[in-house]
């Protein structure tokens, strides 16, 4: 019963790793490509330090703005345990972009519980498609860790096959002056981890 | 008319400007918050923040009562706040139109409880739109605003947090011009006193009738054929409001018939009874309440509707189509051992961190807390909560605890915590409350200088307006004394040992006292001024001197993001980017492990 066109696009990582922003640009060009785009995020509470997620829905006509279980065609995440904590979300096709890059969550940093060195392997043995990307180095490469995100939008728009879109421009209508070099570096950065 | 790609929150407020709105009111609250922060980037909107939601009400009322078109936004447990001047107002009618918008929050995401406020337009006899996506917020409010004019009513707009938080393309035009309708003096409408009002209620009584007319016959209430014909050919219908239509949508698809509402109080009888000649089955999709359920009983047809779908949380396609078949669509089985639950946590420099971390030592208490980013001092590693019921609650729930306690013979002392900005909302009278008629309740401001978890929105006590006009700053210090207390307690939260001494004592008090503690939001955007009144906080980081540290882990009981034990040299480890120099580790480390890094 699923439109076929829609496509999905999970982007998840922890608060104020910069999801927001990279959907948003995503979302921009999506529309300028000519596709119908909703995307869905939650804010709030969730934002100090919690688990997040920007959901991107596009194509001919879209229903819902939430990616269902099971729903997915690309997980991108900016954190590695978030990359399982939603991979319920992947189809069981569907491709994994996903940051080697930990954060640990409070039940860690208080030392009640261990953050497993098997993420990564359990995310490769389960998912088809999964391209692992070391942003975080890609970003302070340029100088700022911060733009991990950017880095991260240029590798997901390299595996959805839209890298022919003016970017460039969109990062600098939307991004503070004087941080649009510096994420227009990551977005191509992003581009050749691919 | 030009394509944005809008939240419905963003669309509201591009509505709200098209449609010739003057003036604007909220108090913030997820998923609302976003609706004043949009319209005031319009300056022919006169935007502000209220100290809570039933003050920016009534300052809308007053707006509309003057000639003008306004706006008031909140979230659903606002309304309650809001509720008193709602009702009322109801009966008076505007002179310039007037729209309340109230988000709902189903699933809970931020808040306290689901409450379904598409009662309130039934009890308070308002018109009101449900609108399904950003363009639909745009068109609905536009539309409400001809339709507030037109009959004498002031209208409810429901959203949900999946229409306040999700983006989708809108056609947008140009500011419509709305003179202001010339006031003119008008008891007989204005002025509710019981006389008054009887009158009044005979003409509310014939608008809803004037207003079931139109539920009947607008562009927003609507019947959708099913395009695909099923195998069995039996005709299925669904009825849905909001974005729940999207997601039945979604699911159903186009081998369905819909019947579409976007405007839902009076509902339509006659489009109703049209669309179940045509219906076998019918479901009804929607959140929170049964309230199109009950509606579509009472006319004495079957559905399915609460029996088939849960009665609470979001009604996302994954849910609908668990309940309708069982199943969900295909998904990756892996080991989820492996995950380590990420609550929301207090943030690295902030001041909340050491008040509840000197707090969590102390025994024989009962905190009372109240909604804010402080909400989290309940959870590990203070556990420095006992309850938190609603905004403002904080100081008359320890109020009543502090009594009953003592009647009762139980030796417990009662402490109530708060921020700022909820103390301005309703802790104020909350705190004269224990003033007046006397508890030893201990009463606590956590004043962080800003709205901190609905995302930094300025208040009466931060020194900026809405649209960052320096105004005057409400000293709280000063509000307090007036009410008549003889023991305040000023202090800086980051300062381990004031916190300790006010806390003995206010503790070592058989009376009331209250503790103040005034630190900046580590988020907060400080101009210079500000930054300088605090000796330009934020700048510096701390490091750990290994050969010091004997890894007691004391310093991990503050409960910070950016500090953690290495699990290689099971030393203290600081994480860089996230530390802000607050300086709360260093206070507690008994081996001045923990140093200000000097650079």
């Amino acid at each position: 019963m699923k439109n076929e066109k829609t496509k999905s696009i999970l982007l998840v990582g922890v608060g104020g790793q910069g999801t927001i922003l990279a959907s948003k640009l995503l979302t921009i060009g999506l529309m300028q490509s000519g596709f119908d785009v909703k995307m869905s995020e939650i804010h709030g509470m969730s934002q100090r330090g919690g688990s997040v997620s920007s959901q991107v829905r596009y194509g001919e006509k879209v229903q819902s703005p939430v990616i269902e279980l099971g729903g997915a065609d690309i997980l991108v995440s900016f954190e590695k345990m978030e990359g399982l904590r939603w991979l319920e979300y992947l189809r069981p096709d569907g491709e994994v972009v996903i940051n080697d890059y930990q954060i640990n969550p409070m039940p860690v940093v208080s030392g009640v519980a261990d953050y497993s060195d098997k993420i990564l392997d359990e995310l490769k043995s389960k998912a088809k498609n999964i391209m692992i990307v070391d942003a975080f180095k890609a970003a302070v490469e340029l100088g700022n860790p911060k733009v991990m995100n950017i880095v991260l939008l240029g590798s997901l728009v390299k595996k959805m096959k839209l890298e022919g879109m003016n970017w460039k421009e969109i990062i600098e209508k939307e991004v503070k002056k004087d941080f649009v070099e510096l994420n227009q570096k990551a977005f191509e950065m992003g581009l050749k981890l691919v | 008319m030009t394509k944005r790609l809008l939240t419905g929150n963003e669309a509201i407020a591009y509505g709200a400007w098209e449609a010739g709105v003057d003036f604007a009111s909220a108090y913030p609250g997820t998923p609302s918050s976003e609706i004043l922060a949009n319209i005031a980037k319009f300056k022919d909107i006169r935007s502000e923040w209220a100290p809570n939601e039933k003050v920016s009400l009534e300052a809308a009322i007053g707006a509309s009562i003057a000639g003008v078109r306004s706006i008031c936004a909140m979230k659903h447990v606002g309304v309650n706040v809001a509720a008193d001047p709602l009702f009322t107002f109801s009966y008076m009618g505007v002179n310039g139109g007037m729209v309340l918008i109230s988000a709902d929050e189903p699933g809970q995401h931020s808040s306290q409880n689901e409450q379904d406020n598409r009662w309130y337009a039934v009890s308070a006899k308002l018109p009101m739109f449900e609108p399904s996506n950003s363009q639909e917020c745009r068109d609905m409010l536009f539309a409400s605003y001809e339709l507030s004019e037109k009959y004498d009513a002031p209208v409810l707009m429901r959203l949900t947090t999946r229409i306040c938080h999700s983006k989708s393309i809108v056609e947008c035009g140009d500011r419509k011009t709305v003179p202001a309708k010339p006031y003119k003096k008008d008891v007989q409408k204005n002025l509710m006193v019981p006389q008054m009002a009887r009158q009044r209620r005979v003409v509310v009584e014939k608008r809803m009738n004037d207003l079931a007319e139109y539920s009947e016959n607008n562009p927003f209430n609507y019947i959708e054929k099913a395009t695909v014909k099923t195998k069995k050919g039996e005709r299925v219908g669904v009825l849905a409001s909001g974005t729940c239509y999207h997601f039945a949508k979604e699911v159903f698809g186009d081998a369905v018939a819909f019947l579409k509402l976007g405007y839902t109080n009076p509902l339509p009888n006659n489009l109703l009874d049209k669309f179940m000649k045509e219906v076998d089955t019918l479901y009804i999709v929607e959140e929170n309440d049964p309230y199109l359920e009950n509606w579509v009983k009472a006319r004495g047809y079957k559905c399915k509707g609460k029996d088939t779908f849960p009665p609470y949380g979001e009604m996302t396609a994954d849910v609908l189509r668990g309940a309708l078949t069982g199943k969900q669509l295909p998904q990756i089985d892996y080991d989820k051992s492996l995950l380590v639950p990420r609550p929301p946590t207090l943030c690295a420099g902030c001041p909340h961190r050491g008040f509840f971390y000197e707090l969590s030592k102390r025994k024989k208490i009962a905190i009372s807390g109240d909604i804010g980013c402080y909400t989290l001092g309940f959870a590990p590693p203070y556990n420095a909560m006992d309850t938190c019921l609603c905004m403002g609650g904080a100081f008359s729930v320890a109020h009543g605890m502090q009594l009953a306690f003592d009647k009762s013979g139980q030796d417990i002392r009662a402490i109530g915590i708060l921020g700022d900005s909820t103390f301005l909302h309703t802790g104020i009278n909350s705190l004269m409350d224990i003033a007046y008629n006397g508890s030893k309740a201990i009463s606590v401001i956590l004043d962080n200088r800003i709205t901190g978890m609905t995302g930094h929105q300025e208040n009466p006590g931060s020194g900026k307006t809405l649209s960052g006009e320096v105004t005057p700053i409400i000293n709280l210090k000063e509000v307090v004394k007036s009410f008549g207390f003889k023991h305040i307690f000023e202090i800086d939260p980051n300062d381990l040992k004031a916190v300790k001494k006010a806390l003995d004592d206010a503790l070592a008090l058989d009376e009331a006292s209250v503790i103040i503690t005034v630190w900046p939001c580590p988020l907060k955007r400080m101009d210079k001024a500000e930054r300088e009144q605090y000796g330009n906080p934020f700048t510096t980081k701390v490091k750990v001197d290994e050969s010091k540290c004997i890894s007691c882990k004391l310093c991990i009981r503050c409960g910070c993001p950016a500090l953690s034990m290495n699990r290689k040299t099971n030393k203290a480890e600081v994480d860089f980017p996230q530390c802000v120099g607050c300086d709360v580790c260093v206070q507690i480390c008994p081996k001045k492990a923990i140093e200000k890094e000097t650079k």
